[in-house]
Order: C-alpha cells, then structure tokens, then sequence
C-alpha cells in the first residue's frame, strides 16, 4: 500500500479519514474521537458555538484539530451565507460544510440551496463541504460551483441505518473526481468500513459514537473499522458477479476461430 | 370532582361582582366563543378540523395491551399507535415507554438540555379565565415594566448567564400593545442569543413586526382543545375566542417565526384528549410548514394566589410521565420543555427520558428578578405571580445538576439570521 496515504480537502492534508460530526457533542465526546478515532476534523454547529463564556465549545477543540463549521439552523442560501461568514468572523477558519434544511423533521438537505450557498461561499475563498442528498446531477452541479468535497446522506441523519443510499453513492464515488465523504446515518463501525471499500474518502458520524456505551472503544473500533476499509479498496477488492449470472456454458462458444 | 375556581375578592364593586357572578352562573351572559372579535385574522386552514375529527372520535377506554404491544414494536409510531400510547391500557407499560422515549431523545438530541428563563414584563390582563391568576377579577399587584425596568430586569438574567429569554405578558393589548412587546423584543437581543414570545394571540402582520424586532420563537397555549369546555373556563376577554387562539402557531410561521410551541394545560378537562390534540396540533402543523421547528410544552394547573386549592386533578406524575413518553415515541424530532410548577425531582428524571428544554432562574412575578437573584431588597414595586411554581433553582444549580445527571446543557441553539 502507499505509504502516503492521505486526504486532501481544498489544498490542506489530512491523514484521518474519520470526521467528527457536530450533532451531539460534550468534551468527553470530543476527546474520545480525537484519541480514540484520530479524528483531525471536527464540525462544530455555529448556532451552538456562538455563545457566551459560560460553556464555549471552542475551548474544547484540541490543538491541531481543523474545526468544520457547519451551517445547520439554515433554511435558505442566504442564511447559509450568513451563517459562513460568521463562522469565519469567530475565527473558526475557511472551511465550512454546507446543511440547509427546509425539513425540521428528518433533516433532509435542500439540494438546490445548497448549490446555491456551495457557490457564492466558494467564491469567497472558503473551502466548501456541502452536505446533499445524493444525486449524480446535483453532485456535478457541487463540483462546477466550486465545492472541496461531496458529502451524501447514507441514511436520514440520526438514524444510524448505514448505507441506506448506498447505490448512489457508489455512482457518485465512480463519476466524481472530488472526495465522497459518507455523512448521516453511519450507526455500525462495518457500515463505516462498508462504505470504505467502496471508496468513499472519509466518513462523518456523530450519533454512533455519541450514544456508545463506552465512548472511546467505540471511537477506536471505527478508526479501525475506517482503515480497513481503505485497506480493502487500495488494495483491490475481489471479483464479484453481482450483475447476472455466471453462464456455464460460454455463449460465445459457437465461435471457431 | 372539579376544582373550585370561583373566588370573590372582596374589594370588587357591587357591580362588577354582580357581572362576575353572572359570567359564572348564566351561559348566555357570554360572548359566543367560537365568533372571532372585529380585528381578528381569519386564515384559510384545515388544520383544526383535522385535529377536532381525531380528537373527537379517540376513545381512550377503547384500547387494550395489545394495542399498545403492537404500538411499540412498530419502527415509526402511527397516530393510531399514539392513541394506545396515550390510553389507560400503556399505564403498566410505563417503563418500556420510558426506554423507547429515552432511545428516540438520545438518537434526536444526544445527551442535550436546553436551559432557559421566563421574563414576565408586565401582569395585566383583560380576560376571565377562572384557573389562571392574572385574571382580570383577581386582586393581584398589577404591574408593567417601563423600558429602564425592563433593561434592567434584563441584564441581572443575562449576567447569569442565561443566553434564551422567553419574554411574557398578561393578555392585555390596551396595556402591552404589539409595540411595546416590540421594544422590549430590540432590548432582548442585546443581552441574548435567543428570544421567544410568550403572549396573547396576533395577527400575523402584528407576529412579522415582532419578528423583526428580534423574536423567534411564539408559544401559545390552547389551555384546552375541548372548545364546549374552553367555553366554560374563559368566560370573558379576547381569549374566549377559542379558534383564533387555535390558529395562533399557523400565523405566527406566515408572519416568518422560526418556530412555534403549542400546549394544553394539564387538568382542565379529559388530558389524554388534551394530549392528543396537542400533539396532532405539532403533528398536522409540521406537515404543512415542515422547515418549522415545533416544541410541546405539558404544563399542569397549580395554585394560584387567592386559590391554593386548584390542583392538576386527576393528571399525577405517572400520567404527566406517560404523556411525555407518548409525545417523545410520536414525535421524535419535537422540544418537549418541562417547566418550573414540576419539582425538581420529576424534571431531574424526565430530562433523562424525553425532555430537551427546562426553565431555571424562574419567577412569574414582575420586576422581582433581582430581589430574587441576588437576595438584594428591590426599591422599586414588583407585580404579583401568575402561579406558584415548585422548581425554584437558579441557573447556576441548575447548570451544575443537569451536568451531575450526565446532561450537556445548551445555553444557545438558534441563530439569528
């Protein structure tokens, strides 16, 4: 395997392909992904992180760890917008994923907002993970406005259901060029390893970590879970005949040259 | 029985206690409550009439075990399942509920609990609501905070470091007009994150102006879904009018709120009706208006002053329990706030279970934040309290035990934009 295997995220190198998600946090959460998971990236809701000194959870972010603030609390570009800036006026850095739901229910991401946020927030110098619901379209749509990653739902967020839409997103990791980082509903280490060897680059999860018995096993086991995976598709998986049946006798055995 | 609300004070007019007795005693001495006033929005919805069709045909005794068996192996819990969550039948399923409840809070929330205060800024009131004691026939301390008053009141919360206020006044529109509920929404945004708006009914133009002045969030009761015994309770003021109070959530979202809360106060007439209606209130609403973000509240009657002896009736703690249980298991996704007339014991369990959001801090008095906060013997008057609460902790207590019980507590989820 190479031994420089690593992803890369608007110009910046990362050696974890597990990201911390922002939905439930608390120190010992966050502590648990960085030792136990290696997690480098982790998101941060800006509508919880703009707060008073009481209990800020930038205080919690370890050194050395890239913060990925999040838009969530959104329903339109605009408020995505707004909410980027923000974010980089509080010194949280150029990234910023994308959420925009118009949904208070399942948390679905607005496709179409999203494109629209990915390219004005681009324009502007920020590096752009914006979080969809997965469709080839819309993915190349992500790419043309200037996005870092993609970043598909594998199930509805919270759900831990894993790879719900695991057939588009294999289309996306086949035709995109960006990183796929598989987001939302990955609730198992071997959904994550799953998703791994199809390609994906990275993996987000918060819930499955955050309602683990034992926070630090778990983040452990989805560390290995993740490089097993990556393992599994650097390496080449196995033939597999998924697409009809293997004929036993040769059609094209009436050929005599 | 049913609670003895009827009280005459003693310094009311020959008479206003002879309209007083009137309103008690003869139905027709009553406005019709389901006439909207001059001045009320009408809004094209058929929300209501969906929540009234299920409502109307529950019956609670009808459900059996198995009903409620099948209720929780379901994945997603159907209106019917919630039924049989709700019924006599889920009693001794209480712990199993309480499991399931307690999954869907921790898969939707995590370990989250939201802390918040209430702002009472002013306590005069023009309605006849017999439980409540800012009715207009109480004799309370009327008060209204002036502006200085309000800030002031303001700043003492905020330098506990309380980050969301929920701003309340009586349902007064001669003495808390939409403008002056505006300032006091412009002062709140400078000393918090987040303000919401707990008053009476508007139209939604009026709700789009407050929502510009800087709220974000509108509660209003229904009190009770069950208008024939609205009608018996709310016997004058602009709050009789049941279904403009009904579509008050609905103008609210037009009018551009990010959010709304809806309740029934627990122990006014049969809750189990009470609680379904309110939910399927949240339920219809979010079907409708589904970038929305809905909260229940489950408040309880307590005593008023004047009133020790009104009581929750027949709504116990098992059954406030299995209520709260029930909402979680149908609504996974929804606020379920708990406020301060529960004790400090209950609100310790439930927030483990299925309550997102509790009060800390609490005074429903006016202008006595201060004197209350700091122990600090207050110059000016202060206005009495609309009920008695049970919970008194501080923000800082309650910060410290939410964070004993395991809890992450959220001063701040909203933004703004």
């Amino acid at each position: 395997m190479n031994q420089k295997d690593t992803l890369i995220l608007g110009g910046h190198e990362f050696h974890s392909r597990f990201i911390l998600g922002s939905g439930k946090y608390s120190l010992e959460l966050i502590q648990a992904a960085v030792e136990g998971a290696g997690a480098e990236i982790i998101t941060l809701a800006v509508r919880r992180a703009n707060t008073k000194e009481t209990e800020n959870i930038l205080d919690y972010i370890p050194q050395g760890v890239t913060l990925l603030p999040n838009t969530s609390g959104a329903r339109t570009a605009e408020e995505a917008v707004r909410i980027a800036r923000l974010a980089r006026e509080l010194g949280c850095g150029n990234f910023v994923k994308i959420e925009i739901m118009r949904d208070s229910k399942y948390l679905l991401p607005d496709n179409q907002e999203t494109i629209r946020a990915t390219e004005i927030l681009a324009k502007e110098g920020f590096v752009v993970l914006p979080y969809m619901y997965p469709d080839l379209n819309v993915a190349r749509d992500l790419e043309n406005a200037g996005a870092a990653a993609i970043m598909p739902l594998a199930a509805p967020i919270g759900s831990n259901k894993g790879l719900a839409t695991k057939e588009f997103i294999q289309i996306l990791i086949d035709e995109m060029d960006l990183p796929i980082i598989v987001d939302a509903g990955i609730g198992r280490p071997s959904q994550a390893c799953e998703a791994m060897e199809m390609g994906a680059a990275a993996i987000m999860a918060n819930t499955a970590l955050a309602t683990a018995g034992d926070l630090l096993t778990m983040a452990r086991a989805f560390k290995q879970a993740i490089e097993a995976g990556r393992g599994a598709y650097l390496a080449g998986l196995g033939r597999v005949l998924t697409r009809g049946a293997s004929a036993s006798d040769p059609l094209t055995g009436f050929l005599r040259d | 029985m049913d609670n003895q609300y009827f009280i005459d004070d003693q310094t009311l007019s020959p008479a206003a206690l002879e309209k007083k007795h009137r309103l008690e005693t003869d139905p027709s001495s009553r406005k019709n409550h389901m006439e909207y006033l001059p001045g009320m929005e009408q809004i094209e919805s058929d929300v209501c009439e969906r929540v009234m069709a299920q409502m109307k045909a529950y019956d609670p005794a009808a459900y059996t075990a198995q009903d409620v068996r099948r209720a929780l192996q379901h994945e997603t819990c159907t209106v019917e399942d919630f039924k049989a969550l709700l019924s006599p039948a889920a009693e001794p399923f209480l712990e199993q509920m309480a499991r399931r409840a307690q999954r869907e809070t921790s898969r939707h929330f995590g370990n989250t609990v939201y802390l918040f205060t209430p702002l009472y800024i002013a306590n005069y009131c023009e309605n006849y609501c017999v439980y409540c004691g800012f009715n207009c026939y109480n004799h309370i301390r009327r008060m209204k905070l002036n502006r200085e008053q309000i800030e002031h009141e303001m700043q003492v919360i905020a330098e506990s470091g309380m980050e969301e206020i929920l701003i309340l006044t009586g349902e007064s529109r001669s003495m808390s007009d939409i403008e002056y509920i505006g300032e006091a929404c412009k002062l709140a945004r400078q000393y918090f994150r987040m303000v919401g708006l707990e008053i009476y009914p508007v139209n939604t133009e009026e709700y789009r102006y407050l929502h510009e002045c800087g709220a974000d969030y509108v509660t209003v009761f229904q009190e009770t879904y069950d208008a024939d015994r609205y009608e018996q309770l709310h016997l004058m003021g602009h709050k009789r009018v049941w279904p403009y109070r009904f579509d008050a959530q609905e103008r609210a979202l037009r009018g551009g709120m990010r959010g709304v809360a809806f309740s029934a106060l627990l122990g006014l007439a049969d809750f189990r009706k009470d609680a379904l209606a309110s939910a399927l209130h949240v339920y219809y609403l979010q079907r409708k208006y589904p970038a929305a973000e809905m909260s229940l509240s489950c408040p309880r009657l307590r005593p008023i002053i004047n009133n020790d002896k009104i009581n929750p009736q027949d709504v116990h703690e098992t059954q406030l329990c299995q209520i709260l249980c029930a909402y979680r298991i149908f609504l996974p996704f929804v606020g379920i706030t708990v406020s301060s007339r529960e004790s400090a014991q209950f609100r310790d369990g439930i927030v483990k279970i299925a309550a997102t959001k509790v009060s800390a801090g609490v005074s429903t008095g006016i202008g006595d934040h201060e004197s209350k906060y700091t122990g600090k013997e207050t110059e000016g008057e202060q206005g009495d309290e609309q009920f008695e609460i049970n919970d008194a902790r501080s923000f800082k207590t309650m910060y410290r035990d939410m964070s004993r019980e395991g809890l992450q507590p959220v001063l701040n989820d909203y933004l703004y934009v």
